[in-house]
């Protein structure tokens, strides 16, 4: 490499280094500089001296970045804040602002699971509504955080009455799948409303959508941090007490119903604060765990595509086929929102469309076995559940498929590919809510 | 002769919308034609055309699209929308309006007004 490329690549590291300029406006730059060094070159400079005045020309980068930051709004204000010493305060603030709500959701669970009554197999109730009693406070953090007004309260608020009626007054029957299902799809749905309140109420945004993917990626990162910490320091209190007779299970039903719901809050917490951690932290993971996932998905595409997958089908099989596919989507979801959006097709993307493929290949022969099921054996709520998952998914993956090809041939931007997975979102919510509030009396609570 | 910064800057948006509606740019390109027109009297500083860009897409004045021209490197381009050429407009009634009152309060009378009647 010549002398000029890696002075202009020393020159781009250093903008790189301002928060408030981000990859694709540094590649701007860059594209000028270049330009001019071209013209200057051309007019008889050397290239060392096109290069310098060039640099001149385009004037201090502190001033340059301070002019974005007055530009870009939304989380480069965040990065640009955190650091000065006056806003040390307001961090305080919101740390006991966290607190607050933290605690409230440790106390309402963990009232709630004592009510419930112990072991907890006895009633459904708690499984259905454990989502209810904890989102609603990572809800309301969002809210005081971003001081929302009246209306937009009321928005946020909406949705969890509606829901907390919907899954307390439709009349399940005890254990039945539909019960079942609602449970399970409902802090999904939930997860989407606390979107509104996270995003300031703008949900048009593309960006702020993005910045919810990338929120719900660190925020999940963060909990299974937490959740591995307060593993070891059960059983370590176990290990110690046990010998003196304490019984494990008074443990067991004292700390992990208030651990976890309060790690919700305390997570998102550190996801808002911690930004610069979890950045770095976050896309080295998605590096490391795409290209295995996308090797386990090839070859298992590769097997099923020989034995076929009629054999093997069965309902747990189908359970770990949809676990499977939702984490490669949101795999790639949070990879493509982590990613540097300046940077060409490189590797990575080459080895996240292998993912998408396989994941592709494999939704597809599942949706094949499941439709002759049904045609066999008729729509049960789990298969249509199942089936519904499976299209949306099916949808997705196409779409990220396509555009990636594309965009790895050169022939659609990067910005293509993010405008179709911000703009499908919505989808995964929809369906979740059609899973609770839709599925149920159609089979009759069964 | 040495423009005063703040005239600078008040007259940056104008010249950059009036410069893509002249035709769709990028901004290398887009400074080149400020110089030219300018006959080298305006100085910009080159990086700080690219927040003001920024802000004319923030504001729906422009639209921008990375697109691949012959070379291997991918370039940013701009185009004027429906509400720039508004927003132009707007700016070009102020700028006779201040440029009247100067031709008058310097008796000089016609000569500002009628440069402006060009644009």
């Amino acid at each position: 490499m010549d002398q000029l490329e890696l002075e202009i690549q020393g020159w781009r590291a250093f903008v790189e280094q301002s928060p408030a300029v981000d990859g694709r406006d540094v590649e701007e730059l860059e594209d000028h500089l270049r330009d001019q060094i071209a013209d200057l070159t051309e007019a008889g400079l050397t290239s060392d001296e096109a290069f310098l005045i060039a640099v001149k020309r385009l004037g201090s980068i502190d001033e340059i970045s301070r002019e974005f930051a007055r530009e870009n709004s939304g989380r480069l204000w965040r990065q640009l804040t955190a650091p000065g010493g006056s806003d040390f305060e307001q961090t305080g603030r919101w740390w006991r602002q966290a607190l607050l709500f933290a605690i409230a959701a440790a106390v309402t669970f963990q009232i709630a699971f004592l009510a419930a009554g112990t072991p907890p197999d006895e009633s459904s109730w708690l499984l259905r509504n454990a989502s209810l009693l904890v989102l609603p406070f990572l809800a309301g953090y969002f809210v005081a955080r971003r001081r929302l007004s009246w209306n937009q309260v009321l928005v946020t608020a909406a949705p969890f009455v509606i829901a907390a009626v919907v899954i307390n007054v439709y009349p399940f029957i005890d254990g039945g799948s539909t019960e079942l299902l609602a449970a399970s799809h409902l802090p999904v749905v939930l997860w989407f409303v606390v979107a509104y309140p996270y995003m300031n109420g703008v949900t048009r945004s593309h960006e702020r959508r993005m910045d919810f993917v990338r929120f719900t990626g660190e925020w999940f990162i963060y909990y299974v941090l937490i959740s591995l910490g307060g593993g070891v320091l059960v059983g370590l209190t176990l290990a110690v007490l046990e010998p003196a007779g304490v019984d494990p299970d008074q443990i067991a039903q004292w700390v992990l119903p208030w651990g976890s719901a309060g790690a919700v809050i305390v997570a998102a917490w550190l996801v808002e604060t911690k930004q610069r951690v979890i950045e770095n932290m976050a896309p080295v993971l998605t590096m490391v765990f795409t290209p295995l996932f996308a090797l386990m998905l090839a070859g298992a595409a590769v097997v099923y595509a020989v034995t076929g997958l009629g054999g093997a089908f069965n309902r747990e099989l189908l359970g770990v086929f949809d676990a499977l596919l939702v984490v490669v989507l949101g795999l790639v979801l949070y990879g493509i929102s982590a990613r540097d959006p300046l940077q060409g097709p490189g590797w990575m993307d080459r080895i996240q469309l292998v993912a998408v493929v396989s994941a592709l290949v494999l939704d597809l022969m599942v949706l094949g076995v499941m439709v002759a099921r049904i045609g066999e054996l008729g729509f049960t709520p789990n298969r249509t559940a199942a089936l519904g998952l499976n299209l949306v998914l099916l949808a997705s993956l196409i779409g990220t498929a396509w555009l990636s090809a594309r965009f790895l041939t050169g022939r659609s931007t990067f910005h293509r590919l993010e405008r179709w997975q911000t703009t499908y979102l919505p989808v995964f919510g929809v369906w979740a809510a059609t899973v609770v509030v839709v599925l149920p009396p159609l089979f009759s609570f069964s | 002769m040495n423009i005063d910064k703040d005239l600078v800057a008040a007259s940056a948006t104008p010249l950059v919308l009036a410069i893509l509606a002249e035709s769709e740019s990028y901004g290398y390109a887009i400074l080149k034609r400020v110089r030219e027109i300018s006959d080298g009297e305006l100085e910009w500083t080159d990086g700080m055309l690219y927040p003001l860009l920024h802000r004319l897409h923030r504001l729906g004045y422009v639209t921008r699209e990375w697109r691949i021209p012959s070379e291997e490197r991918r370039r940013r381009y701009y185009a004027i929308t429906d509400e720039g050429h508004a927003a132009l407009a707007e700016h070009k009634r102020q700028w006779v309006t201040v440029a009247k009152a100067l031709g008058d309060a310097w008796g000089g009378g016609d000569l500002l007004p009628l440069a402006f009647g060009r644009a």
